[in-house]
């Protein structure tokens, strides 16, 4: 979708230090954000500040964060994957089936995390393999997947969990801190370590800065990119798996439309949604400040239809701010 | 490139054809020209809406918001039904068209001077016009009783044995192929979608014309908004959601390049009828019409493989063609 920009001098060259400069600058940006929602957040509602609370809050976000990881280094790659919650449909209504053969909560973990993998399997060949766009693969497989799930639930629902499947979405670790919310910090240090600190992680800017200049200096691009969509799979299974155990039901159109909030996420944690630059902790403060708004505005009686104007709002502007805000600088320098 | 654009929607009829033909081996009933007419009334507002998305895409944008445009426009037309009933019916309509084409223009004005992609935009405007649609209406549902019967009767009405509704699809077909076709404009979708670089040596403000293809498909949004809540008397929040993803289905299914630049009037329409007739068939062969939606997630898979071929085929052309010279 996207294309280089038409006049040949604002051609960005992201290796420049003031690019890294202004990158840096949004994360410290976003921390801004979060204190200052988290502040009045405090102020508006009395009932914010409490640790049982704001444990609940956290569940607005982790399962969709944990699929932001994955999607980041995706769009950082140059690509999209918009199948991610109808993957979620899929593994719920797969584990669903395993328990009506009565399966118990080992073997399910496995069938979502399976079918995770394998959908995204099925996007990472058709992308990598038959080198076809990404951006309308996964539209096609976004049907296909949530369609095969309305297939074999329609109008019904699976109910029935074993009791201790519903530790993954309702259990604690330790005092307010919830398994999800473990499984989400430790994800974030992997995804952070992944990105930041392995040659994969360099790779998978190297794609998405130049992806011929990428295969030319020997890295595997149709392998990475596989993996990529593989990840983004998996990382689908288990936010699937969480979310199964939190509902303790499975009906076809069980996360529906969360794939523009996890891109949302994405892009507002300074992720260009052209490619080339993000970095994981930036979607972790991202995932945060929009966990906390929701939240904010839950208790405050908003209505969920509102927050997604405000999200809509947010997410254009988290673009065009700095787009505007490069041009006042361009004006100021000349 | 024309010959390979023919064989795309000479096999979209070859594929119709011979799905009217499996169906009519269980079903003889679906080809009688009553019913054909019937399935060409109820593609008749995809149609409308595949037209718009095609000029954008082919100047390399997506237009995700066209749904949620539609549902804003028609919650609208509505409204202005239900609290000045008096208002005729043409003047609704033009307001909505005027609406529609105005909500269009917010994402190209974003695309055009913020240079924002325009997959963000109209993602972020897609849940912005739907939440407006909550703030005005509250919520509340707008029902045929609240209607006048001049508004629910316009799509309905007989005119030399079709629906107005489908009069008004073919009148935008045709429109939209002289536009293509006939006038400058059409061709610098073309151009731009082909080649920004090239276009804009010939003189083509690239971001303009992504401008003008944004109103377009707003405006027949607009339109298309006015024909759904009359045709299905009924106006809340959440008519169409989803649709967005019907309408890019119906472009890639007739041979329009997500990549820009290839496409044409006639695979729209062509694609467009595909996806109808399926939905068409299915209630009537006994397949679940829960099983639309992976059949719908299948075909687009297969139309942007077939896509993708078609595309490879031409650049092996043009390759020769250079080593010739």
């Amino acid at each position: 979708m996207a294309e280089a920009h038409l006049s040949p001098r604002a051609i960005p060259d992201r290796l420049q230090s003031r690019g890294n400069r202004l990158l840096k600058s949004w994360e410290s940006l976003l921390l801004v954000v979060a204190v200052l929602v988290f502040t009045i957040n405090s102020f508006a509602s009395p009932y914010f500040l409490d640790p049982w609370n704001l444990s609940d809050a956290t569940f607005n976000f982790t399962e969709k964060a944990m699929i932001a990881f994955a999607m980041a280094l995706v769009i950082i790659a140059g690509e999209i994957d918009l199948s991610v919650a109808s993957i979620i449909a899929l593994s719920s209504t797969a584990m669903g089936l395993a328990v009506s053969f009565g399966f118990d909560t080992p073997m399910l973990v496995v069938v979502g995390l399976g079918t995770g993998v394998l959908c995204g399997a099925i996007n990472g060949l058709l992308i990598t393999g038959l080198g076809l766009p990404s951006i309308v693969v996964t539209i096609g497989t976004m049907s296909l997947f949530r369609g095969l799930s309305f297939i074999i639930l329609g109008d019904k629902a699976f109910t029935g969990y074993p009791a201790s499947f519903a530790y993954f979405g309702q259990g604690y670790v330790w005092w307010v801190f919830s398994f999800e919310l473990v499984l989400f910090a430790v994800f974030a240090v992997i995804y952070s370590v992944l990105l930041h600190k392995t040659n994969f992680g360099r790779a998978v800017y190297a794609i998405g800065n130049n992806q011929t200049a990428a295969l030319f200096s020997g890295v595997r691009v149709g392998r990475v990119k596989f993996i990529l969509f593989l990840l983004t799979g998996l990382m689908a299974g288990i936010a699937s798996i969480c979310l199964t155990s939190r509902l303790g039901s499975t009906r076809p159109s069980i996360a529906l439309g969360v794939e523009l909030e996890v891109v949302t996420m994405v892009v507002l944690g300074g992720v260009s949604i052209l490619g080339g630059s993000g970095t994981v902790p930036g979607v972790v403060l991202a995932a945060f400040i929009m966990g906390m708004v929701t939240f904010g505005f839950g208790l405050l009686n908003v209505p969920g239809i509102v927050m997604s104007i405000f999200v809509g709002v947010l997410l254009i502007s988290v673009i065009a701010l700095p787009i505007l805000w490069a041009r006042a600088r361009r004006r100021v320098a000349h | 490139m024309t010959k390979i654009l023919k064989y795309r929607e000479i096999l979209l009829v070859i594929a119709i054809a011979a799905l009217l033909v499996a169906i009519t081996l269980r079903f003889p009933g679906f080809v009688a020209p009553a019913n054909l007419a019937r399935v060409y009334n109820d593609t008749s507002i995809l149609i409308i809406l595949a037209l718009g998305q095609m000029a954008v895409i082919l100047t390399r944008c997506i237009d995700l918001s066209m749904a949620a445009n539609l549902a804003l426009c028609g919650m609208v037309a509505a409204m202005i039904n239900a609290a000045f009933p008096e208002v005729p019916i043409p003047l609704v309509i033009f307001a909505v068209v005027i609406l529609g084409a105005a909500l269009g223009s917010i994402n190209g004005l974003l695309v055009w001077k913020l240079d924002i992609p325009p997959i963000v935009v109209t993602l972020g405007t897609l849940t912005i016009y739907r939440g407006t649609i909550f703030l005005l209406s509250n919520g509340a549902w707008i029902n045929a009783h609240q209607m006048s019967d001049a508004f629910k009767a316009l799509p309905r009405a007989p005119l030399a044995g079709l629906p107005v509704l489908s009069w008004l699809s073919v009148l935008a077909i045709a429109a939209v192929y002289l536009l293509m076709t006939r006038t400058p404009v059409g061709r610098a979708f073309y151009a731009v979608g082909g080649n920004p670089h090239a276009a804009v040596y010939t003189g083509i403000d690239v971001g303009r014309t992504r401008f003008l293809a944004y109103c377009l498909s707003g405006a027949l949004a607009g339109l298309s908004g006015y024909l759904w809540v009359s045709r299905y008397a009924v106006a809340y929040v959440d008519i169409a959601a989803g649709f967005e993803l019907d309408i890019i289905a119906a472009c890639v299914i007739g041979g329009i390049s997500i990549a820009g630049g290839i496409g044409s009037v006639p695979g729209a329409v062509l694609g467009s009828l595909f996806l109808g007739v399926i939905k068409n068939a299915l209630p009537v062969v006994n397949i679940s019409p829960f099983a639309q939606l992976a059949i719908s997630g299948t075909v687009i898979i297969i139309a942007v493989a077939v896509n993708a071929r078609a595309e490879k085929r031409k650049g092996r052309v043009i390759l020769k063609k250079a080593e010739a010279v």
